[in-house]
């Protein structure tokens, strides 16, 4: 919400006061100030002031200031033709001081060339030679200073001002006409120099969506008191009560509707003044009873409509007008007073008569009863709606309005008889209209008052200090809460202007915050808790998938977190899921549904980088989505890790190194579960998995449980990403099932003895697997066995066809004693015809 | 026989002085003091000399030969340094050729970035809860004190799950990681029901809006949150846990600033402002000038919350805040668009 400065200074006292001072005391209170634009007043200069390096533009800050003594207030006396240019006049103009010639091309003084001295002269907003304003013709905001020129033969030094000129707006359409009291030779910053801040306003703070309500925050400042509006009418004619009634069908959904009547206005513009400050909080001003409506709703909080009386009284025909509230019948239609002819349901309100819908009510007004510019008597409403009703209607017909913005967020009934005053009274300044006596209020549902005790206690419980119930009182007062000290509890009662107090422990916390607020968050001490300490609970999960992280960066992964979201299509490339979680209103087509698996995210991050580096390594942690019909999905966790490129980093002197395979994913595969201490692990071969190459897949069990697979990606799935000639290798690990098994430490003294190495070469034939061999050595061996590794796998000529050598590393070791080489060699002879029994295995020579 | 000896000591010295490599050294050893010598003559001669020059001659052939011997171990040792000397000099590299690389792993910056924040707060006893990212309106705003069509929700633009026969409980991707704090609360809550343990906790997780994927939004991002509850926790002690978290987060010394603020969870709500870390709140473009940097909302559990959690609010009280990791890299590393993260280039994820 946009608030000039000067508006605020009408309620309450702030010239002793920084505009800064100002912004920052309301964002400190939750009236967050956006930004400061200045029109006119002048801008702070810190460095003077001597402010604390931090606060220099504590504020986002634009706009201009008026040079007090080249910026003023004139008057042209007379429109004279320019001897050279047809569009171009002559200004006779009087700055207060002297009379100057002035040249200029606007438009709504044109029609006055030639007519000789004006009868009346024009008020206006005059820039003199060396005065800085922002260039009219320019796109946006480009400052410039006036200097002397000659236009056609004419010397040019000065301007009449648009408002684009001075800041005010963006138009430069004509130039500003002031109103007639408007003094001749003040400096214009006095005259009209303001600045406006742009506040937020929070969503249980609807009630400060006014200047009264940021004055009323203003005065919550000790030793400044809010001047509230209190507009006394002249009344004249017959009453309004006598002429409308009002049936209000459902309580609920409208507490309150007050109506007000005001005869004879003659609709023309607002006063300049009136149509600036409109124009500067962010409203199009449109006539002088229309402006009524939004000036008194900017400033006092309520949201107001105007009827053209002349146009109900037709309706009604020889019947006393008879305003009725209710609930739209399904498909009923409105045409509201932007043209659009609306479909309406139940949840909408209507404003209507006898003969039908008049407006959407606290949204927008419907066309027929629109003022216009022949409308003679008006009928102003004043109401109160339920929120949720306005909320859902300004939503369904996309009518994000002023009324819309404050009733969608609660407006207490109470302000609907102080709102028709203020907007009459507005109406009769400006219209000259005359207001008929009293209002029509029907007030079916009035809220109940909201009442809380308070004790010291509570505020030393909740808020951490220590205040007496009068020094409670004395700040709650100053948002205008009645307040009763009794013995031992503050009786407090909220304001009518308010909505937002609850009862009992919730009023409790809604009064509470008002007085933090008012104590100022600022002076609550800090403290450290005293709290008993809770008991300590572990998170297993997070800590185990930490652990994992940890081991897994360790073996050179890099991790990534890719979306949760994604499409069927997408990981149908890898595997194709019928059930999905789905998103019902999704940001994107490419965000539809949620993950099943992680390898097509994790795909796609690789697919990006591909041609950016030489080796990739990712792995990615993180849940994905199993859908369960209706209700809440299943979230297991999951681990990706994907591989693809060289097995080492290129360097200028290594050039071609050997490329990652199905072996460097299954060491990093062993490794991570060593790591886990993850024992009986088995690997084998598989070909359920049909994105992995059958050939080059195996599934991984551990303590009997399978926990993932991994493998070389399929040739056909990897055609159908971008990802190089290389193979691919991808491994996917059920978290939660690893995370069951428990991980086995089998710590062993390192043995003392002198170990024995030997190298066998053994010839089998190529069907037996190398598990095979390896466990048979370790079996046969016992624990005088205590090493195993394979260094050398050949196939070729020297073993012949259908045949492989495999070379192994054996350490024996007795736990006790020196082994002998006679002992090692009768241990090896046993596991050599053990092989050959059992394989067919040859020791080669 | 005396004066063999000299002549044989002296020639064989003075060749020495030009032997200069160890081959050189072998071939004088060979023609010095080797089998054939002419000093080994003299010693495989003294057989023949009298009983009196016996003795007198070969003591003097054996001062000669100790002295050869130490000269060629001189001189050896004189040669190895002339060779080293020369090597070093002769071989030397480029020292500002690059190094050989390693393919290394890393975490990701949001891991990277949570760390930091969960081990400070572990450190001040805040233990790590986890919670589902997929909730009930229920869980994610109607038991947090958002009722249906509450004006606050328009600040948490929500992703709906499609499902059928939801009535007013829809499913969706929960928006903050608040709901956790209902079900931590039902969860220790239960293991007392009369008079449920204090809470300190961290609830750290993927969140989801309803926000177009920009240079400055997203649809998803991290959250953490601190939760602590019990029966004297205070708004003044809200502002010393925060106070002490952001000066071990974000520097010693660094100045807040505590802004009434809304949300419907906690009451009093504010929005902290840190000192600017980037300028030390002198102004800069990330702060954009004023010096402030908004990085957390806070406020007291509101009496409802605590309701729902299976506290009475007339015994317990509590405080929660909530702050994201992804926009506090961005805001210290000057990262320029929050894409980044889940775009995952390696050229982004290797510079942390
Ligand atoms: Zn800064």
């Amino acid at each position: 919400m946009k608030v000039p400065i000067s508006w605020l200074k009408d309620f309450i006292d702030l010239d002793d006061l920084s505009i800064e001072d100002i912004a920052r005391k309301l964002t400190l209170a939750g009236l967050e100030v956006d930004e400061i634009l200045y029109v006119g007043l002048s801008m702070p200069d810190h460095a003077a002031r001597g402010l604390h390096s931090s606060e220099k533009h504590e504020f986002k800050t634009g706009g201009i200031a008026w040079d007090r003594e080249k910026i003023v207030v004139a008057e042209i006396r007379e429109v004279k033709p320019h001897p050279n240019a047809d569009k171009l006049t002559l200004l006779d103009l009087f700055d207060g001081q002297q009379e100057q010639v002035v040249l200029t091309g606007a438009p709504n003084i044109f029609h006055l060339k030639g007519t000789g001295k004006l009868p009346k002269p024009i008020k206006v907003a005059y820039a003199k030679e060396g005065a800085t304003i922002y260039d009219g013709h320019a796109e946006g905001l480009v400052l410039m200073t006036l200097k002397r020129a000659k236009i056609r033969g004419v010397d040019s030094y000065s301007m009449v001002c648009s408002e684009k000129e001075l800041g005010i707006t963006g138009e430069h359409e004509g130039i500003i006409l002031l109103d007639d009291d408007a003094p001749v030779g003040m400096p214009l910053a006095d005259y009209m120099g303001d600045a406006v801040l742009d506040i937020s306003i929070l969503p249980n703070m609807g009630r400060n969506a006014n200047v009264v309500g940021v004055a009323r925050e203003l005065a919550a400042m000790p030793g400044r008191e809010l001047r509230k509006p209190e507009p006394k009418l002249n009344v004249s004619g017959q009453s309004v009560r006598e002429l409308v009634e009002i049936e209000i069908t459902d309580p609920k959904l409208n507490p309150r509707f007050v109506a007000g009547l005001i005869r004879d206005v003659e609709i023309k513009p607002s006063p300049y003044q009136i149509q600036r400050r409109l124009k500067l909080a962010g409203i199009r001003p449109i006539n002088n009873v229309v402006d009524a409506t939004n000036y008194a709703m900017l400033e006092y909080g309520e949201p107001l409509h105007a009827f053209d009386y002349d146009v109900l009284k037709k309706r009604a025909g020889k019947k006393k007008i008879k305003i009725i509230t209710r609930a739209a019948k399904d498909g009923e239609k409105l045409k509201t007073l932007d043209g659009h002819e609306r479909t309406l349901n139940p949840v909408n309100v209507l404003v209507a008569d006898e003969k039908g819908s008049l407006g959407l009510a606290g949204v927008m007004g419907g066309e027929e009863s629109e003022v216009g510019d022949k409308t003679r008597n008006i009928l102003l409403e004043g109401a109160a709606w339920n929120y949720i009703n306005i909320r859902r209607t300004a939503k369904q017909h996309n009518l994000p309005s002023e009324a819309s913005f404050r009733f969608s967020r609660g407006v207490h009934p109470a302000m609907a008889e102080g709102g028709v005053h203020l907007g009459l009274k507005y109406m009769a300044e400006w219209s000259g209209g005359a207001v008929a006596p009293d209002l029509v209020d029907v007030y079916p549902l009035p809220p109940k008052d909201a009442v809380v005790d308070i004790t010291v206690r509570d505020i030393h419980r909740w808020l951490g200090i220590d205040l007496t119930l009068e020094r409670a009182a004395e700040l709650l007062s100053r948002l205008e809460f009645k307040c009763e000290v009794k013995v031992e509890t503050l009786r407090v009662t909220a304001p009518d202007h308010r909505m937002d107090i609850g009862e009992g422990i919730v009023g409790m916390a809604d009064v509470l915050e008002e007085v933090a607020r008012s104590y100022g968050y600022d002076n609550i001490p800090t403290t450290n808790m005293a709290d008993a300490l809770p008991p300590q609970v572990g998170n297993p999960v997070h800590e185990w998938e930490e652990t994992l992280r940890d081991q897994l960066v360790a073996l050179g992964l890099q991790e990534v977190v890719t979306y949760r979201m994604t499409t069927p299509e997408k990981e149908s490339r890898i595997v194709k899921y019928d059930e999905y979680v789905r998103i019902a209103n999704p940001i994107t087509p490419e965000k539809n549904v949620l993950r099943r698996s992680l390898i097509a995210s994790v795909f796609d991050s690789l697919e990006k980088n591909i041609r950016y580096n030489e080796a990739f390594s990712f792995f990615e942690i993180g849940p994905i989505f199993e859908p369960v019909k209706n209700d809440l999905p299943r979230e297991p966790r999951r681990l990706v890790i994907v591989m693809t490129g060289f097995r080492e980093a290129t360097a200028w002197d290594v050039k071609e190194p050997a490329k990652l395979d199905f072996f460097d994913m299954k060491g990093r595969i062993e490794l991570m579960l060593g790591g886990l201490r993850l024992t009986k692990v088995s690997y084998a071969a598989t070909e359920s998995h049909a994105y992995l190459h059958p050939g080059k897949a195996a599934e991984v069990k551990a303590g009997g449980k399978a926990i993932g697979a991994f493998g070389e990606l399929h040739p056909l799935v990897r055609e159908q990403y971008e990802l190089g000639d290389l193979p691919v290798l991808v491994a996917d690990f059920d978290l939660d099932v690893m995370r069951s098994i428990p991980p086995a430490y089998e710590i062993k003294p390192i043995p003392e003895t002198p170990p024995i190495y030997e190298d066998i070469a053994l010839i089998v034939d190529e069907s037996v697997k190398a598990e095979t061999i390896e466990s048979l050595i370790r079996q046969t061996g016992g624990r005088s066995v205590t090493g195993v590794r394979l260094f050398d796998l050949y196939r070729g000529d020297q073993v012949g066809a259908g045949k492989k050598s495999l070379a192994y590393a054996l350490t024996y070791q007795a736990e006790d004693k020196t082994m002998t080489d006679a002992e090692a060699a009768a241990i090896r002879n046993k596991i050599v015809k053990r092989l050959e029994k059992e394989v067919g295995a040859k020791l080669r020579n | 026989m005396q004066d063999t000896l000299s002549e044989i000591e002296r020639a064989a010295l003075k060749s020495l002085e030009s032997v200069n490599d160890p081959s050189a050294l072998e071939a004088w050893r060979v023609a010095n003091l080797g089998r054939s010598s002419a000093l080994m003559n003299v010693f495989s001669g003294l057989g023949k000399l009298s009983k009196e020059e016996r003795p007198v001659i070969g003591a003097a052939a054996n001062r000669v030969k100790v002295a050869l011997e130490s000269a060629l171990e001189e001189r050896s040792r004189l040669v190895k340094a002339v060779a080293l000397a020369r090597s070093l000099e002769e071989d030397h590299i480029d020292v500002t050729l690059p190094g050989r690389r390693k393919h290394v792993g890393r975490l990701h910056p949001s891991t990277q970035q949570l760390r930091r924040v969960l081990d400070i707060l572990a450190e001040m006893g805040f233990q790590v809860f986890t919670s589902r990212e997929v909730e009930t309106d229920e869980y994610n705003f109607q038991l947090l004190n958002f009722p249906p069509h509450h004006p606050a929700r328009d600040m948490q633009d929500t992703l709906f799950i499609e499902a059928e026969g939801r009535g007013d409980n829809p499913i969706i991707m929960r928006t903050h990681t608040s709901p956790g704090q209902i079900h931590a609360m039902r969860q220790f809550a239960a293991t007392n029901p009369q008079d449920p343990p204090p809470i300190r906790i961290a609830l750290p997780g993927m969140c989801f809006r309803y926000e177009q994927i920009t240079v400055r939004s997203e649809v998803q991002f991290n959250q953490v949150e601190g939760l602590a509850v019990g029966k004297n926790i205070t708004f003044a002690d809200l502002k010393g846990t925060l106070t002490d978290f952001v000066r071990r987060m974000f520097g010693e010394g660094t100045r807040l600033r505590f802004r009434a603020s809304y949300f419907p969870f906690t009451e009093p709500s504010a929005e902290v402002d840190v000192e600017c870390f980037v300028c030390g709140g002198k102004g800069c473009q990330v702060c954009k000038n004023s010096g402030w940097l908004e990085i957390l909302g806070c406020g007291m559990v509101h009496p409802v919350v605590l309701q729902n959690g299976g506290y009475d609010p007339r015994v317990y009280s509590g405080y929660a805040w909530g702050m994201g990791p992804e926009r506090q890299l961005m805001l210290r590393h000057k990262v320029s668009d929050i894409r980044y993260f889940w775009g995952n280039d390696v050229r982004f994820l290797e510079q942390f």
